[in-house]
């Protein structure tokens, strides 16, 4: 859907999405290199269990959220990626104790 | 990483780092304020200088001269005493200007003499069939990727919508070598001579011939049909295809991703739950605040600059957040004020920043069947609501926004309103027969950005504080 510009010169990161490696740029949001990536990044919602991905990409409509690093519904958008980190594809609603 | 504010009582606390948020943090530093800027994303910029320090786009000319300004700004704002603290998330305001907000997982609490709210502007809620389907986004996200990450558009991409942001995006789209299949344009026919009368204004603003070049370099690669008067996506569980109807007739086209965007409104959330006065506003169809010629808000103390005041753009939205701060500086500490442009200079900077937005407000009206929907089409997204769920509420007695909540939770997911709001109060208006100023909009509420009951409960808490809620 997005391909990243030849003038991006920022150092790469690796990050994990559901245990596999992908390759992101420092300074990337989660969402950013979910959506750079490829990987099939749809959540599902808490209510019917639609598919979604990020719509607004500035932190307002919530359809971003993400388990990052085992804390749920995280607003991807937000939160800048760093090495080794760990992204899962929350599918519906946030679990108790994450 | 995660910084607390140094102190707990500020003379200013501005709320937000775009462009009003740096002037205003910048002039109060200046006159020797305590100043605390709390904004919420990664750095400074807000969404017009998005990504204005970190941006990989360095060719100057790709993102245009109107947004390296924000790289003044900045370093204004860095050449001052400032505190600023990013990835700060400000969810409570009240009346007493306490301000409680989450950094990294964690709630500080910080009192301010005068606060400056400059939490800008969100998309306008898009709701046609199938805005909900992945691969269909706003505009501005599109162009907070391409800002923040070089990011662009390389399936098969649609735009649609109207208004200038539409046209800057596929310019800066196409500049970084992205795709760019068609551009489909909502304006309704009958704004251009609604609009007319307004257009000596626009044409001696600066957005005139650079709106009109814009568009050239546009249509000179994309094919732009205009007249758009439906518009629908499809697909399952996926973007696949997007249909209008342009001049009576209906056409389909497979697409990958759908870009979505008919202006922007204040972001309204945190200056409601604080308690300021909003009305609705005729003309750009939303809620703006009531304020002064100063930008002071109906709650003591709590002034708002930018375009949460009202839309008026990035310019307009610089020299409101130096009123708004010259005002705060005249209150604390009038001496400081010679120092600072005086108030009349900066009133007709702002004069001349406005120029021509009347004319910009009355040509992009959105059309009401891309404001109002029908049938199955979803209103608020968080719990999947659509138009039919609301007119069967108020069928059978919902009154306004705040009775529907009872009915349907409408608004009461996490984006508490933010994208379904604006639909929700003219939906029920035009079924009720009644306006949207009669109709009302959600009461909000801190937190005003959902925050876990952990954090809450790892609050600082005082033996009175305990003892008000505890038994025995």
């Amino acid at each position: 859907m997005f391909k990243r510009s030849e003038q991006d010169k920022r150092p790469p990161v690796q990050i994990f999405v559901d245990g596999v490696a992908v390759a992101a740029r420092q300074g990337d949001t989660v969402s950013a290199a979910l959506l750079a990536s490829g990987v099939d990044a749809r959540r599902s919602t808490a209510v019917s269990g639609a598919p979604r991905l990020p719509y607004c990409m500035m932190g307002v409509c919530f359809d971003c959220l993400v388990t990052i690093d085992g804390v749920g519904n995280r607003q991807g958008c937000l939160v800048p990626v760093a090495e080794g980190m760990r992204i899962e594809i929350q599918k519906g609603k946030r679990e108790i104790g994450r | 990483m995660s910084v607390a504010p140094k102190r707990e009582d500020y003379d200013v606390v501005v709320i937000g780092a775009g462009p009003a948020g740096l002037a205003a943090a910048a002039t109060s530093a200046e006159a020797g304020l305590a100043t605390l800027l709390l904004d919420e994303n990664i750095g400074p910029g807000g969404q017009v200088f998005r990504a204005i320090s970190s941006t990989p786009v360095t060719d100057r000319n790709q993102l245009g001269t109107d947004y390296w300004v924000g790289a003044d700004l900045v370093q204004a704002l860095r050449a001052g005493n400032a505190e600023v603290i990013h990835r700060a998330t400000v969810w409570s305001l009240d009346r007493n200007l306490d301000i409680a907000v989450s950094i990294g997982g964690a709630s500080a609490f910080v009192k301010a003499k005068r606060v400056i709210l400059a939490t800008g502007a969100l998309e306008r809620p898009f709701p046609i069939p199938g805005w909900t389907l992945p691969g269909v986004m706003t505009a501005g996200a599109a162009q907070t990727m391409l800002k923040s990450s070089a990011l662009v558009p390389d399936g098969r991409t649609v735009i649609a919508g109207q208004g200038p942001l539409l046209w800057l995006l596929a310019a800066q789209i196409l500049r970084l070598g992205g795709r760019i299949d068609r551009i489909l344009d909502t304006t309704e026919r009958g704004n251009y001579v609604a609009a007319l009368p307004h257009a000596f204004a626009f044409l001696t603003s600066p957005y005139f011939t650079k709106g009109l070049s814009m568009m050239r370099e546009v249509k000179a690669k994309v094919q732009v049909v205009s007249g758009i008067t439906e518009l629908a996506a499809s697909g399952d569980g996926q973007l696949a295809s997007v249909s209008y109807v342009a001049g009576g007739k209906r056409e389909t086209i497979p697409a990958d991703l759908l870009l979505l965007h008919q202006g922007v409104v204040p972001n309204v959330n945190l200056a409601m739950a604080a308690g300021v006065e909003h009305r609705w506003d005729d003309l750009q169809l939303c809620w703006s605040p009531v304020l002064d010629a100063s930008g002071s808000s109906s709650v003591a103390g709590i002034a708002i600059a930018g375009d949460g005041a009202g839309i008026g753009g990035a310019n307009a939205a610089v020299v409101r957040g130096r009123i708004a701060a010259r005002a705060a500086v005249e209150a604390l500490t009038p001496a400081a004020a010679a120092k600072l442009p005086a108030m009349a200079t900066l009133r007709s900077d702002l004069a001349k920043a406005e120029r021509g937005r009347v004319f910009l407000d009355t040509l992009f009206r959105p059309a009401p069947q891309f404001r109002i929907p029908a049938g199955d089409t979803i209103v608020c997204r968080c719990e999947e609501v659509t138009a039919k769920d609301v007119l069967d509420s108020v069928a059978i007695g919902a009154t306004g926004p705040n009775q529907l909540k009872a009915y349907r939770r409408t608004g009461m997911g996490p984006c508490q309103g933010r994208l379904c709001g604006l639909t929700v109060t003219e939906l029920m208006a035009q079924a009720r027969g009644k306006t949207p100023q009669e109709i009302g909009y959600y009461r909000l509420r801190a937190p005003v950005k959902p925050i876990t009951l952990a954090e809450l409960a790892a609050v600082p808490k005082s033996e009175d504080d305990v003892k008000a809620v505890v038994r025995g």
